[in-house]
């Protein structure tokens, strides 16, 4: 309880006081998980889009099979485990493997690209979900006023903004707090690949549990300073 | 010198891919070298830290430069079948045989490490194992061998994790491990599993350096390898080296001993 507490200390006085190193790895693990959820959103939204059941007025169109079943993948997607995420990128990555020759294994654009597999399904599947929640009478009535297919699907997802949010929320907090792909692919190398997760995981090998509690704060800082800056956004909208 | 002619030019990268040990890296030492590393050569080190196992295989497959490992059998199979080009030793630790402080199997009183062992076997006493392939589980297998000991039994359990993980579950359910001292020592108070056995010769932990032969795969940067390997057997390194840790755990974590000058201490390599 002790080593809870004075870690709960540390990672506060770590927030404050500026350690240079500690400000680093945070910065990282921000900027490799935004970078990663901002490709899930590029690569997520259009295939949930896609994927949500066309309703009308009248009632649901019934889906097509291959709808049904590639919904059915992005929701299998959504519990990709990291570590076999990782495991597929870095012997894609591997420089004998089909990608070795761009030389990205063991850079944080790596763990981005590892991060990005997962949370695209998690957009992909909660955008389907959030157009899907809407009235089905909206689209209708867009459609009545003339727009044109992408406008309406940009309206649509504005509507959705609610849900849209909670996307996003969830693929940057599965992403941000990930171990397993940012340990295999990035290779928790000190000043280069070294995240939040990865690092505290190492604190804990190391028997630095004061030093791991105060990452910890860190990481928990950082997500809720994120959630917090969406949750304004949405809310200003 | 056996070191041979560059044939293969370095990609400008400048980046040596180090495979190595988790016990290499939870201590800290590799962390510590590379920046050293850059400053003595331009280059940038890529440590990656799995066990000697993994560590072999990834050599074999090309995707590391050079390897700093300990698991002399294998790595003996590993030159033995032409995968490596240049051996060195490096450095030592040596292991432990750490358990529970009210020792029921008696293991303090042991003569060798092997009896030891035979003797947490005859006791049955709880037994955690690394189970990973890495070079203390080779090492820990080692042992039971010279102890004409099968370990199987509900007594004996595979943690299946690295060395820090390993004595943590040991600690928690108060059983015996086999430890390198490093990683030991720098878990401190964590761990409440004291010291049983030591100093038994085949409780010596020899690290090897091994540059990849460059017929392993593409673009192995033999130069850069060769770089760390001279790095690491540089006399100012060696130095660095045999005080890493004493500021911070009261006593150094591993001992130089570059090219041979701990030959006479080195444990006799098993095999060919």
């Amino acid at each position: 309880m002790s080593d809870l507490l004075a870690g709960l200390v540390e990672g506060i006085r770590l927030l404050l006081s500026g350690n240079a190193e500690v400000w680093s790895i945070a910065w990282l693990s921000l900027r490799v998980s935004l970078g990663a959820t901002m490709v899930a959103l590029v690569l997520g939204v259009p295939v949930g889009a896609v994927l949500a059941h066309r309703r009308t007025a009248h009632g649901d169109l019934p889906p097509g099979t291959a709808r049904t079943l590639a919904l059915g993948a992005v929701h299998a997607g959504m519990g990709l485990p990291p570590v076999v995420a990782g495991l597929i990128v870095s012997m894609l990555l591997w420089r004998n493997g089909p990608l070795g020759a761009l030389h990205l294994l063991y850079t944080p654009l790596a763990m981005a690209i590892a991060q990005a597999a997962i949370a695209t399904p998690i957009v992909a599947g909660l955008t389907a979900a959030a157009l899907n929640g809407l009235d089905p009478g909206y689209r209708l009535q867009l459609r009545s006023m003339g727009a044109g297919p992408l406008r309406e699907t940009w309206l649509l997802l504005r509507e959705a903004r609610v849900g849209m949010l909670a996307a996003v929320v969830a693929g940057f907090g599965a992403v941000i707090s990930e171990v397993g792909a940012a340990m295999m692919v990035g290779g928790n190398i000190k000043g280069q690949t070294r995240v939040l997760t990865t690092a505290t995981v190492l604190e804990v090998n190391r028997g630095q549990f004061e030093m791991a509690v105060a990452l910890s704060v860190v990481l928990l800082a950082l997500v809720y300073g994120v959630t917090l800056v969406l949750t304004i956004a949405q809310g200003r909208r | 010198m056996p070191s041979t002619a560059q044939e293969a030019t370095p990609r400008a990268a400048g980046e040596v891919i180090l495979a190595t040990t988790t016990s290499t890296a939870d201590t800290g030492l590799i962390d510590a070298l590379a920046p050293l590393f850059l400053e003595k050569t331009g280059l940038t080190l890529k440590p990656v830290a799995v066990g000697s196992g993994a560590a072999l295989e990834l050599g074999e497959r090309g995707e590391a430069d050079v390897l700093l490992v300990h698991s002399p059998a294998a790595e003996e199979e590993f030159m033995a079948g032409g995968f490596g080009g240049d051996r060195r030793t490096v450095m030592f630790n040596d292991f432990l045989i750490v358990g529970p402080e009210a020792d029921p199997a008696k293991v303090g009183e042991a003569a060798t490490a092997a009896s030891a062992m035979a003797a947490i076997a005859a006791a049955e006493a709880p037994f955690v194992s690394r189970g990973d392939d890495s070079g203390t589980h080779a090492l820990e297998k080692k042992l039971w061998k010279a102890a004409a000991i099968e370990p199987v039994g509900a007594w004996y359990t595979e943690s299946g994790s690295g060395m820090a993980d390993t004595l943590r579950i040991a600690s928690e359910k108060q059983a015996y491990t086999v430890t390198d001292r490093g990683t030991w020592l720098s878990m401190g108070d964590v761990v409440e599993l004291p010291m049983l056995h030591e100093g038994d010769a085949m409780l010596r932990n020899v690290y090897h350096v091994i540059t990849i032969n460059p017929a392993n795969g593409k673009e192995i940067d033999t130069a850069g390898a060769e770089a760390f390997r001279d790095f690491i057997l540089d006399p100012a390194t060696q130095a660095f080296i045999g005080d890493f840790g004493v500021e911070e755990f009261g006593q150094a974590l591993f001992t130089p001993c570059a090219d041979g000058r701990c030959a006479a201490l080195a444990t006799p390599v098993a095999g060919s």
